[in-house]
């Protein structure tokens, strides 16, 4: 009983003490949640914001890539939203529909930093819904291609391809299944690959305003065509990147020639190849159904919640990761890519070869569809996707399942939507 | 104050506290899974409908759901009787007489249970990948071709199976031990006057002395296996195919990762409801077996 007691007046004494202590520290201290290796580079470059703007105090957090969408929805969902986060461009749609967001036109309109005609346009606009910015765009984030160029000029080529067929000639040269030889590298739990193929197409993918699935167009299946094929002649194993393992040693031994990956694979394969193998390898924009193509308009953008009680030094750090100057050492820190043009004109980015590609394709990226449920619809094609890949279905099949499934997600939008108004969710 | 009252006033706080933290949210989710709760709703609760059983109406139509369903029937089928007769095994060698060092072997068998699953999946990861696998590289050894452990829809399951009963059998085998060493040793010894060979004593003595922890390491076992979820979403997230997506890990997509709210407790009700009719078979069968 003595023991009951005392456990009581421990637990109401801590009850006593969180109830005393105030929500934030002080006043001037910043919560900012940063999403994976994001979170360790910044840290090189708040030294200098905390210098400029002494009275303010970050405290970062970094969230695991894995888990983020999780935890930013449930902070909203318990109302401990940070002050500030990264937020990744997909997963905009939802979190403005949920208001979480504070609005950031009034602030643009004014700043000296952040200027919305230096961003790439595509990029830009994944961050505005009804005219009204939300995020300023942080770094870049698309898929090309990253090729072997040794094992292409081996095989007879000499560039990079530029469009589906030549790609295609190129993926069954370099293949040789029974030597453990790949073409291509595409993990069939990603869905960005397929997803890229698919917004090089005149088809959007959903349709009639995101009331409806779009993937039994003919454009999608072409993609989705393109697609299966490479698995189905065998100039991409049939794996999931947890069983691809170590993709840049194999790359670096040759059992891929291209890897469909993003910018952050440039530092990687800086750091895991070595220095004899660092000019075998190029990046190449990402070849289309006839010339060069689109791919996704990916990346994180930084938003200030609407809950955040410091918009003013949130704002000025956002202003102070959107400089120039600041993104390109970001760059040489991370290798994320900047959104800006004018950080593109400077420093170790003009002149590194590697990066000019991305350069070329930010010019030619599409936004996937805004609306909320995207995220879930993308992971329910990449299942089906996989499903063909296997050969459970055929094409048509696919497309229809997977048309069936996001019309199936897409139902409560319909009913927002078609109700006389929505009430205070912006879709 | 009569006796009644002073009985109410000593269970209270027992009663409160599992009001509050059973009761009250175990309505609350029966509530939710007749609501389309979702992230529209928790922006504004205006876009909350009341769709009665629709949420469990859609399930039984979604092709996903019975598909969860039946791998994690597969998995309690397969791996329940599988982790009971290893760790029946281990228990035997532990009590056996002729063993040695047993602290030794009790703490070794036991260590997996208590190591974090997420540390030993990773593990077991890299033991059954394709290329670089030990799993595989002994099966090499006896002429067996490889196996894609992990993405061969067909193996998954297995796979996990194995992981999940390696991880698992120690917790049983220390209840059974326990409940080897309450058998008095007098009936083995009069048993052997008897003649009794090993396999005989085993099956007419240790079995049925054991039959009512057998029941209830059962029961404790199939409970938890139904409740299948870490192994798939640290080993596998699922695939390939879905092939290792259980109710539970569907439940966690949907309330967690998508927060459809509504529809993951309809998900959490529906596996109550089951396994609720299989503890009670067994329950059932037990007393049955126990009469005759």
């Amino acid at each position: 009983m003595q023991t009951l007691w005392r456990v009581m007046g421990a637990a109401m004494i801590v009850a006593w003490l969180t109830s005393c202590a105030p929500q934030h520290a002080d006043s001037h201290t910043l919560t900012f949640w940063t999403i994976g290796r994001e979170g360790e580079a910044i840290t090189q470059l708040l030294p200098e914001f905390e210098r400029e703007n002494p009275d303010i105090h970050v405290v970062l957090q970094q969230l695991p890539l894995t888990a983020a969408h999780q935890k930013l929805l449930t902070a909203f969902a318990g109302d401990s939203t940070p002050d500030m986060t990264q937020i990744g461009n997909t997963w905009m749609p939802e979190f403005v529909a949920l208001g979480a967001l504070q609005p950031l036109q009034a602030r643009v309109a004014t700043s000296q930093v952040v200027r919305p005609d230096d961003y790439f346009a595509s990029i830009w606009s994944t961050n505005v819904y009804d005219g009204v910015a939300y995020g300023i765009p942080w770094y870049v984030d698309t898929r090309l291609l990253f090729y072997r160029r040794d094992m292409l000029k081996a095989a007879g080529f000499d560039a990079p391809p530029r469009d589906w067929s030549e790609w295609r000639r190129m993926l069954a040269a370099l293949s040789h299944p029974d030597h453990d030889r790949y073409g291509i590298l595409l993990p069939t739990n990603e869905y960005d690959q397929l997803t890229a193929l698919a917004l090089q197409q005149p088809d959007s993918l959903l349709r009639d305003g995101g009331r409806y699935g779009n993937f039994e167009s003919a454009g999608f299946k072409r993609a989705l065509t393109f697609y299966v094929d490479t698995f189905r002649m065998h100039e991409a194993p049939d794996i999931t990147n947890i069983e691809a393992g170590n993709p840049w040693s194999e790359f670096g031994r040759g059992v891929y020639s291209f890897y469909f990956s993003g910018p952050w694979n440039i530092g990687e394969f800086r750091k895991r190849l070595p220095a004899s193998e660092q000019d075998d390898w190029d990046t190449a924009p990402l070849p289309g159904p006839d010339g060069p193509g689109a791919s996704v308009a990916g990346g994180s953008s930084l938003v200030v919640f609407r809950k955040s009680e410091h918009k003013d030094a949130a704002w000025k750090l956002v202003e102070y990761l959107s400089r120039p100057q600041v993104q390109d050492r970001f760059y040489d820190l991370l290798g994320d890519m900047p959104p800006r043009r004018s950080s593109w004109s400077q420093g170790s980015l003009r002149d590194d070869p590697k990066a000019q590609a991305f350069r070329e394709q930010l010019e030619r990226v599409k936004p996937t569809p805004p609306v909320p449920e995207w995220e879930q619809i993308v992971n329910e094609m990449q299942l089906v996707a996989a499903q063909a890949v296997a050969g459970d279905l055929t094409i048509d099949q696919a497309t229809a399942e997977m048309d069936k499934r996001a019309d199936r997600i897409l139902e409560k939008r319909r009913w927002m939507l078609d109700r006389p108004q929505h009430a205070g969710v912006s879709l | 104050m009569n006796r009644q009252h002073a009985a109410w006033m000593f269970l209270a706080p027992a009663a409160i506290v599992l009001g509050v933290f059973f009761l009250v949210p175990v309505i609350g989710a029966f509530v939710l899974s007749l609501t389309d709760y979702d992230l529209y709703a928790l922006a504004d609760l205006h876009n909350l409908r009341f769709v009665a059983f629709g949420n469990y109406w859609a399930l039984l139509h979604r092709p996903l759901f019975w598909a969860a369903l039946w791998h994690t029937v597969y998995f309690v089928v397969v791996a329940v009787p599988l982790s009971m007769i290893v760790s029946l095994c281990a228990a035997l060698l532990l009590h056996s007489p002729l063993a040695r060092c047993k602290p030794f072997f009790r703490t070794a068998l036991f260590a997996p249970v208590v190591t974090t699953v997420v540390a030993v999946a990773v593990v077991w990861r890299y033991l059954f990948n394709t290329k670089y696998g030990l799993v595989n590289y002994v099966l090499a050894g006896v002429g067996i071709h490889p196996i894609d452990w992990l993405g061969d829809p067909h193996w998954a399951m297995p796979a996990i199976i194995l992981f999940a009963v390696w991880k698992n059998f120690g917790y049983n085998m220390i209840i059974l031990l326990a409940g080897l060493q309450a058998i008095p040793a007098d009936y083995y010894e009069a048993a052997r006057i008897d003649g009794a060979s090993a396999w005989q004593q085993f099956r007419h003595i240790t079995l049925p002395m054991l039959a009512p922890i057998l029941l209830m390491v059962g029961i404790l076992t199939v409970s938890g296996y139904f409740q299948l979820f870490a192994e798939p979403y640290v080993i596998t997230e699922g695939g390939p195919l879905e092939s290792t997506v259980s109710v539970l890990y569907l439940m966690y997509n949907e309330g967690f990762k998508w927060w459809n709210l509504g529809s993951a407790s309809a998900i959490a009700f529906l596996l109550f409801v089951i396994m609720f009719v299989v503890t009670a078979c067994m329950l059932r069968f037990g007393r049955q077996e126990s009469e005759a």
